[in-house]
């Protein structure tokens, strides 16, 4: 304090009274540390953490894997005959996924792949806590991609005033050449419409939340309602 | 009682004030610097608030390899630590929490503090002389710059208050301390206050071990225990000189209750000068050596003196 009478310091109050009262002031406000290991921390919207499969919606159309700007996911499959459904009917084929894997020692979460899956099998999950001792074992097989899906948040509602979706439209809008249709049957159709939409709010919703409410027994009923996923690591080759 | 079981008995006392106290501090310190920078500080050693983080921070310093450099002059380099250790020890000794509690009741203990103080920045002398390391000497060099130039203040400022009381005991002194003393040793007060920081090379005047510059100062080259002892001899020496503020200039144990309660009040003042203390290390930055000097010889010296002449006289009047 008595070096406020030093030759170097100006002003009304003394530059080293202004800091006395900064850090005094610092020391009565709470803190800003985040204890993530015991309080989980609040992610934003939209976190990018890590990318859930949903296997049922994924075609094998290999357009991931294509656009992949590292080339980070593989996926084999075979194509299986299903016989005619009805006598003197024609067989049909379809693509079974065999192996899906990410390798988030690779990713770089741009994102593209879920851009570009035509069927919404793939989705951004909050849940970040998977590091690993052993940089190989981020090879994450499609077991272990599903079980992050339970952790997907629900998409955000819409604007405010926005149009409606695609999927909505088309069923408002009047058939081709039917124009003198009664108008009863849209305002029902709008009813729908309304209802049809997410109801949450963007400003609210809690990723984080959404992953801790016990991802674990959520798992394992998809794991129930999906046909079980051979083991991992078993088709890594 | 027996003398020798009297003397052993007060003897651990003072060793149990002198290893708890300063780990007092050193917690304290953690977490009020922590919150002033708007950090929580340690949090998960002990359980309840890191309260046994200076307990962990000894455990793993007592695991630490034990290194001496190969050029280091060995003998002088391992004794440092104690020789800035001991003082302290035998300062805190001589330092009464009431008139009839002191380990050590010397007739003569301002004095007898002041003179043990000094001893320990030898430590740092030797330590940084003994390590066979330029930027070791530096510190060195700079704490032996920095003792003289503040050891004349702080014992002025010292003798100011002697004279006030007429004594040169500490419990006399604190005896005849009345609340009249808070302005009329105020100039004295915050010279011996400056000179303490400065002779402890607590922030704002560490250019000792300023790590920006010369790494560590004289401690670089210490290690594992030996380095603890340095760390642990900083916290000892705020200690004393907190106490001896608290003893000098704000009564020690004058309070409410304060024949049964006397002792505590000179650990609280004692513990609210730690707390000041810990608060300029975190608001206030370095000075250059230069400013350190400047301060002590142009604005110390002459306030030192100035309150001794006021005292004199005030004393030759009214006597």
């Amino acid at each position: 304090m008595t070096q406020a009478s030093r030759p170097s310091s100006r002003g009304a109050v003394p530059g080293i009274l202004k800091g006395l009262a900064t850090t005094a002031k610092t020391l009565v406000r709470p803190t800003h540390t985040a204890e993530y290991p015991d309080v989980p921390p609040h992610l934003p919207p939209r976190s990018r953490g890590v990318i859930a499969l949903l296997e049922e919606n994924c075609t094998s159309c290999m357009l991931c894997a294509r656009e992949c700007p590292d080339w980070c996911i593989y996926i084999d499959s075979h194509k299986e005959t299903i016989p005619a459904a009805a006598p003197g009917g024609r067989e049909r084929q379809r693509n079974v996924l065999d192996r899906f894997a990410i390798d988030f020692s690779l990713c770089m979460y741009c994102g593209i792949c879920i851009e570009v899956c035509p069927f919404d099998a793939l989705h951004w999950s909050p849940e970040f806590e998977y590091s690993e001792l052993d940089i190989r074992d981020l090879l994450h097989e499609k077991g272990r991609l599903g079980q992050w899906m339970p952790t997907v948040p629900p998409p955000p509602a819409l604007d405010e005033r926005s149009a409606d979706p695609a999927e909505i439209a088309a069923t408002t809008r009047p058939a081709r050449g039917a124009s003198k249709l009664v108008t009863g049957e849209r305002a029902t159709a709008g009813a729908r419409a309304e209802r049809a939409r997410p109801t949450r709010s963007v400003g609210d919703d809690s990723p984080s939340g959404a992953a801790g409410a016990t991802p674990g027994e959520a798992a394992a009923a998809e794991a129930q309602a999906r046909p079980t996923p051979p083991p991992e690591g078993e088709d890594q080759k | 009682m027996s003398q020798p079981i009297e003397v052993t008995l007060r003897a651990l006392a003072v060793l149990v004030a002198f290893l708890v106290l300063p780990l007092l501090v050193g917690q304290t310190e953690h977490k009020v610097m922590a919150h002033m920078q708007g950090r929580l500080g340690p949090m998960y050693a002990g359980g309840f608030h890191g309260w046994a983080q200076l307990v962990a921070d000894g455990v793993k310093f007592v695991q630490k390899e034990d290194i001496t450099p190969a050029a280091a002059d060995r003998w002088v380099f391992r004794v440092a630590p104690a020789v800035a250790l001991v003082p302290y020890l035998v300062a805190l000794a001589a330092i009464p929490l009431s008139p009839h509690l002191v380990a050590a009741a010397a007739p003569g203990s301002a004095v007898f503090v002041l003179a043990v103080t000094a001893v320990g920045i030898l430590g740092t002398l030797m330590a940084g002389w003994a390590s066979a390391n330029k930027y070791s000497l530096l510190g060195a060099m700079r704490a032996a710059a920095q003792l003289l130039s503040y050891e004349l203040p702080m014992v002025l400022a010292v003798a100011s208050v002697c004279l006030a009381a007429g004594s040169l005991s500490l419990t006399g002194i604190a005896g005849a301390w009345s609340p009249w003393w808070l302005l009329w040793q105020l100039p004295g007060a915050v010279v011996f206050l400056v000179s303490a920081v400065a002779e402890l090379q607590r922030p704002p005047f560490d250019m000792p071990v300023a790590d920006s510059e010369i790494v560590f100062g004289a401690y670089t080259e210490y290690t594992g225990l030996r380095f603890a002892f340095f760390l642990l001899s900083e916290y000892a020496g705020i200690v004393v000189m907190s106490l001896l503020f608290a003893v000098l200039y704000l009564g020690g144990w004058h309070g409410a209750f304060s024949d049964v309660l006397g002792w505590l009040w000179t650990l609280l003042k004692g513990f609210a000068v730690a707390v000041l203390v810990i608060w300029l290390r975190v608001a206030w930055p370095r000075l250059r050596e230069d400013q350190l000097q400047r301060l002590a010889w142009l604005v110390l010296v002459p306030l030192a003196l100035g309150q001794l002449a006021l005292t004199g006289l005030w004393v030759v009047t009214t006597a």
